[in-house]
């Protein structure tokens, strides 16, 4: 091979410190070394050209270049060397600026060091190899993963693009939790009127195909190519059929149902539709209520059914789809208030979860929109609120912000005012966060025009008197204890990861943080896409945020996946691993080590069984590399040969 | 079930609680538990070795334990929650400061010695379930309130037993009993012992207001795992009554008591004499009751 | 073949770092453009992730007269392939444990985690490290004693 080595001086950045003339003199004998020069700035134009016109005279085979971090210019020296007619990975840098120049004022040492860190260069050159691209086709078809709020917007999106959309809920409707809000924070917009419309456009956009009550079962391939297993569960009602007519709900004899709609504050029937604006408008029956499947007879609604939708002899059915991207948009559920067993939560009829609450306010909610105990269905003199519900507590290992509390709390506690203006609202806080345009000043309103008490402090229990409840804490800011007499008590509970959220990243092979929000990619820089090629992120599924940053963050999701899609091939890095098959005992440890699922099982003509990288999935981390017994897997550029002719040059 | 376990009785159940003391030692000896008082033990230091000396007050309470590891236990059990917690202490100590400690000790000292209370013990180690078992006199009827105290389960990390908001223990082996209880909202607020001396007014609000509940939920009783806390309760009713012009006579008996009881030994072996507020009218019906259940079988 | 190790002078010895791209190579170039001063005995081989760090990378250096290695990636969870420190850690502790085995000292052999905003730290790591070398001595290294090339084999 013959090498090149250009000695770059920083202007006086590196020159100051390291006698690069004698580093360039001192390559020359290094082994395959015929060119060495240093220059004033390498990485500059008139630089690049050096190298370039040094290749086509002294026909170099492989470039050193001595100068900055390779994390600074790599890619830059790269694409020279690739304009003159070299391979771009037949190209080595040598750090001797931020590891050499930079941190010792020493030049007879750095020089020396420096010297070092270019034969280490060029001894591990001599064993590269010229490296190509592979290009993979794009199936231009998107999954998204969740039909809340977050993935409408990714969905629509998608679809306005043209895009296919697969779309994957796991409850009978999409909507989500914004479905079940009475109305949004600081605008005071009826959150069905905003919602209903996108859950519309995505039942009637012909580029969307929606699979409600269906979950995620298996998932494989990579960017560009993933293939998915939907479990479509039973819901014992023929849905091509169902007209949403909801006869059989009017007459289903088991009406002591619990209802998830509603938050378990009042009850439904076994075969039921969650509420009226449901998307798809499809009855599906609950099994473990329904009549029919815990004591053997009923079948009512099958005899009402108009168009003979039942079939109880339903199945789950697992379809497979195939897409090249994937939006997970999973949400989230909310803490269990019981685990505050001082509170009562769960215990005490009239204290109740902020969920619930909302569910009170709405129109369509068990009491028609008007605020009732659940207990006696009296209309509440006092309410108090208690913030932080399972968030921002390390002793219930949710030591988190959830951020939608303090703004809801507000919203719930300005509404209460207007339907009962006599009740007196109080708020227990510790801190109130509300940084999002017209937050505060929305907090403000509540307590300044709304004259909603707020007290700063925790409360230490609730315990019922009579047929109220006294709330007994502490206000912080004037040093006393307070007690409260109220008739009902909100929780305000926090965001915690969707139920299932692990199990799914597994599936996807994400990663997730202790708590089980996904882990994005860059916490600032890469909101949106995870460590998987291909899978994108969206919502509160990668940490609580309220419904503007989950719809920006659809959006921008359905962004990435039509940047994604506008080409028509990946090229994929080639510096991935790769298998010497005559080498493979067919051990499987690689298999089992690799963070990625890129390693597979490959059966030779002779039915042994070998490991085989698909080098699309594959991210270069090398953990293979150092896991596999006889070395047959290798890391392309970054081999062991390579890493050895480095340690040889330094210790040899 | 022949358990020896080390038994550090504490200052408080050598004296103004001995029926604690009493009650606790027979308890034991009838689920089959023999107690082995520590030889030679001291004081476990409470709050005023703390406050001089952290790390000397540690020492003064970890002498005990080494003793208790030298006769060879693994369990030291203490009926009282403040020695509880110097115990406990002690060992937390020892964990952060192993030389400073030992060289104080002058004993040798490993930290693996388990150290419980006696509710604990009949919570975690005997159980509930083998107590309902066992009951002779069930307290069917009787509803007695639980109230844990403040030092009985907090601070968590100290007390690592039970929920330190929420307790639930006394409340289930007063269930085992036959005992109805009542939903007690005060069971570990405050109860002001710490201020018996010097801030009367404090102590009589607070343990006013913690009778007040329990006679508002319909207690006939209350049951205790303090001594600080029985104290204050019994002892302090009269007091109470003249602040709050009331007339409470809530009896406060120790859980080692009513199981004792439930279990059928003799009240006068479990001390309940010693008590201020007599029990004896609760202790009767109970007796009464059974008497007649055992006549109608014997007839 | 001898490199220019056997020629420097007694003050410098030889310490080989093996960092991943993502973390500590980053921390590294932090520490270079902050100007965080550090002994220069130090040279960088950049790897991927610490994952792909075989232990005999460390052993060959150290056989073959490498007066101390330090290994060093991202913080634990920080992974940027999610897991690889992870192997690295577990793999890195039970080399330590081995080189008495073959007469190395384990002070010879260093692990650390720092990430690419941690310049400071990462000062700190090079200068602790390069001391305690410096503390050691030059390393007697294997190769009078036993033929190290047979005595790879036994690996």
């Amino acid at each position: 091979m013959r090498i090149g080595v250009f000695v770059c001086r920083c202007g006086t950045n590196i020159a100051n410190t390291v006698d690069t003339e004698a580093v360039a003199n001192k390559a020359l004998e290094y082994p395959d070394v015929t060119h060495a020069t240093d220059y004033m700035y390498t990485c500059s134009e008139p630089g690049q050209q050096e190298i370039q016109q040094a290749i086509k005279e002294h026909a170099l085979q492989g470039i050193v270049v001595a100068a900055c971090s390779p994390r600074m210019h790599e890619a830059t020296f790269r694409r020279a060397v690739e304009k003159a007619g070299l391979n771009r990975y037949m190209f080595e840098q040598a750090n001797i600026r931020e590891h050499c120049s930079w941190i010792s004022s020493d030049i007879e040492a750095n020089t020396r060091k420096a010297m070092d860190l270019v034969r280490m260069s060029v001894e591990k050159l001599r064993f590269n190899q010229p490296l190509f691209s592979s290009y993979v086709p794009i199936n231009k078809r998107v999954l998204v993963i969740g039909g809340g709020v977050a993935g409408i917007q990714a969905a629509l999106d998608c679809a306005e693009g043209g895009l296919d959309v697969v779309m994957v809920e796991r409850e009978s409707t999409i909507g989500g939790k914004m479905a079940k809000l009475d109305k949004t924070f600081p605008t005071i917009d009826c959150s069905s009127c905003i919602l209903g419309p996108k859950m519309v456009d995505v039942a009637q956009n012909d580029n969307i195909h929606l699979y409600a009550y269906s979950e995620i079962d298996s998932v494989s391939g990579y960017i560009g190519n993933f293939k998915v297993g939907i479990r479509k569960k039973a819901t014992y009602v023929d849905w091509d059929a169902c007209t949403g007519c909801g006869l059989c709900t009017e007459k289903c004899p088991a009406k002591k149902c619990y209802d998830r709609f509603n938050e378990g504050l009042g009850t439904t029937t076994a075969i039921n539709i969650p509420f009226p604006q449901a998307i798809p408008k499809k009855a599906c029956i609950d099994a473990d209520y329904c009549r029919y499947f815990t004591k053997g007879k009923c079948k009512v609604c099958q005899k009402l059914c108009p168009t003979s939708a039942i079939r109880f002899e339903m199945e789950d059915e697992i379809v497979t789809e195939e897409v090249g991207a994937i939006v997970v948009a999973t949400g989230y559920d909310l803490f269990d208030d019981s685990v505050y067993g001082e509170y009562g939560g769960g215990h005490y009829p009239d204290v109740i979860s902020a969920m619930q609450y909302e569910r009170l306010l709405s129109a369509a909610g068990p009491t028609g929109g008007h605020i009732r105990r659940p207990s006696d269905g009296k209309a509440p003199k006092d309410i108090v609120w208690l913030s932080c519900i399972g968030s921002r507590d390390a002793s219930v290992g949710r030591p988190y912000c959830s951020g939608i509390c303090c703004m809801y709390i507000a919203k719930q506690a300005t509404m209460t005012r207007d339907h009962l203006p006599d009740c007196n609202c109080y708020v227990s806080y510790m801190d109130i966060r509300a940084p999002g345009k017209n937050y505060d000043e929305f907090v403000r309103r509540a307590q300044e025009e709304y004259g909603v008490q707020y007290f700063r402090g925790r409360v230490g229990k609730i315990y019922p008197k009579g047929d109220r409840l006294i709330v007994q804490g502490a206000d912080t800011l004037l040093g006393i204890q307070i007690e409260i007499e109220a008739d009902l008590v909100v929780l305000a509970t926090g965001i915690e990861p969707s139920d299932g959220a692990r199990g799914l990243a597994e599936k996807l092979r994400i990663s997730y943080d202790d708590y089980g929000f996904y882990m994005e990619s860059h916490p600032k820089l890469r909101p949106v896409e995870t460590n998987t090629a291909g899978v994108y992120l969206s919502g509160v599924c990668q940490g609580p945020k309220d419904i503007p940053a989950s719809v920006g963050q659809g959006s921008a999701a359905a962004a990435k996946v039509q940047a994604l899609f506008s080409r028509d091939t990946i090229e994929t890095d080639p510096q991935v691993a790769n298998v010497k098959e005559i080498a493979c005992i067919g051990c499987g440890k690689c298999i089992d080590v690799c963070p990625f699922g890129a390693i597979q099982w490959k059966t030779l003509r002779d039915g042994s069984q070998k490991a085989q990288v698909l080098e699309t999935v594959c991210q270069g981390c090398g953990l293979c590399n150092a896991t596999c017994p006889p070395k047959a897997i290798q890391l392309q550029h970054c081999t062991d040969d390579q890493i050895l002719a480095e340690v040889n040059a330094l210790c040899g | 079930m022949a358990k020896r376990i080390a038994y550090y009785p504490g200052c408080s159940c050598s004296g103004m609680a001995i029926e604690y003391d009493q009650s606790t030692r027979v308890l034991c000896d009838a689920l089959g538990i023999e107690l082995v008082e520590i030889s030679d033990w001291n004081c476990c230091g409470s709050t005023p070795a703390h406050s001089y000396d952290p790390l000397l007050g540690a020492a003064l309470a970890g002498r005990n334990l080494a003793i208790a590891e030298a006769q060879g236990f693994d369990v030291v059990m203490t009926p009282c929650p403040s020695c509880l917690r110097g115990l406990k202490n002690a060992v937390k100590v020892y964990e952060e400061r192993k030389q400073d400690f030992l060289d104080l000790l002058q004993m040798p000292f490993s930290g693996r010695i388990r150290i419980i209370s006696v509710l604990q013990l009949l919570y975690e180690d005997v159980g509930p379930e083998t107590i309902k078992n066992r009951v002779q006199y069930p307290f069917t009827g009787k509803a007695i309130v639980p109230y844990y105290g403040c030092l009985l389960t907090r601070p968590p990390e100290f007390a690592q037993f039970d929920d330190p908001e929420n307790p639930v223990s006394l409340d289930e082996l007063l269930r085992a009993v036959g005992a109805t209880v009542p939903d007690f909202a005060y069971k570990t607020e405050c109860c002001g012992a710490a201020y018996g001396v010097t801030e009367n007014d404090i102590v009589g609000k607070l343990t006013g207001r913690l009778l007040d509940m329990a006679r508002r939920v319909g207690a006939d009783a209350v049951g205790v795992a303090c001594p600080l806390c029985q104290q204050n309760l019994d002892l302090r009713q009269s007091q109470v009554n003249r602040y709050w012009r009331t007339k409470f006579r809530m009896p406060i008996l120790y859980i080692t008591q009513v199981i004792g009881y439930a279990l059928g030994i003799d009240s006068e072996r479990l001390g309940t004499k010693k008590l201020f507020i007599s029990p004896d009218a609760l202790l009767r019906d109970i007796c009464k009751h059974f008497e007649k259940v055992d006549e109608s079988h014997l007839g | 073949m001898k490199s220019e190790a056997a020629s420097t002078p007694e003050q410098e010895l030889r310490i080989v770092g093996f960092l991943c791209n993502w973390c500590s190579y980053g921390g590294a170039d932090t520490a270079g453009i902050c100007r965080f001063k550090q002994p220069t005995d130090l040279r960088i081989i950049r790897i991927p992730c610490t994952g792909r760090m075989d232990p005999l990378f460390a052993v060959k250096a150290l056989i073959y007269g490498a007066d101390g290695v330090l290994v060093s990636g991202c913080h634990p969870k920080d992974c940027h392939y999610a897991v690889g420190n992870y192997y690295a850690r577990r793999r890195m502790e039970v080399l330590k444990r081995f080189l008495p085995f073959i007469g190395i000292d384990t002070g010879r052999f260093r692990y650390s985690w720092v990430s690419a905003s941690e310049g400071q730290l990462w000062q700190q790591v090079v200068k602790e490290f390069s001391e305690q070398i410096h503390r050691l001595g030059a390393n007697p290294g294997l190769h009078e004693k036993i033929d190290v090339e047979a005595s790879l084999f036994l690996f």
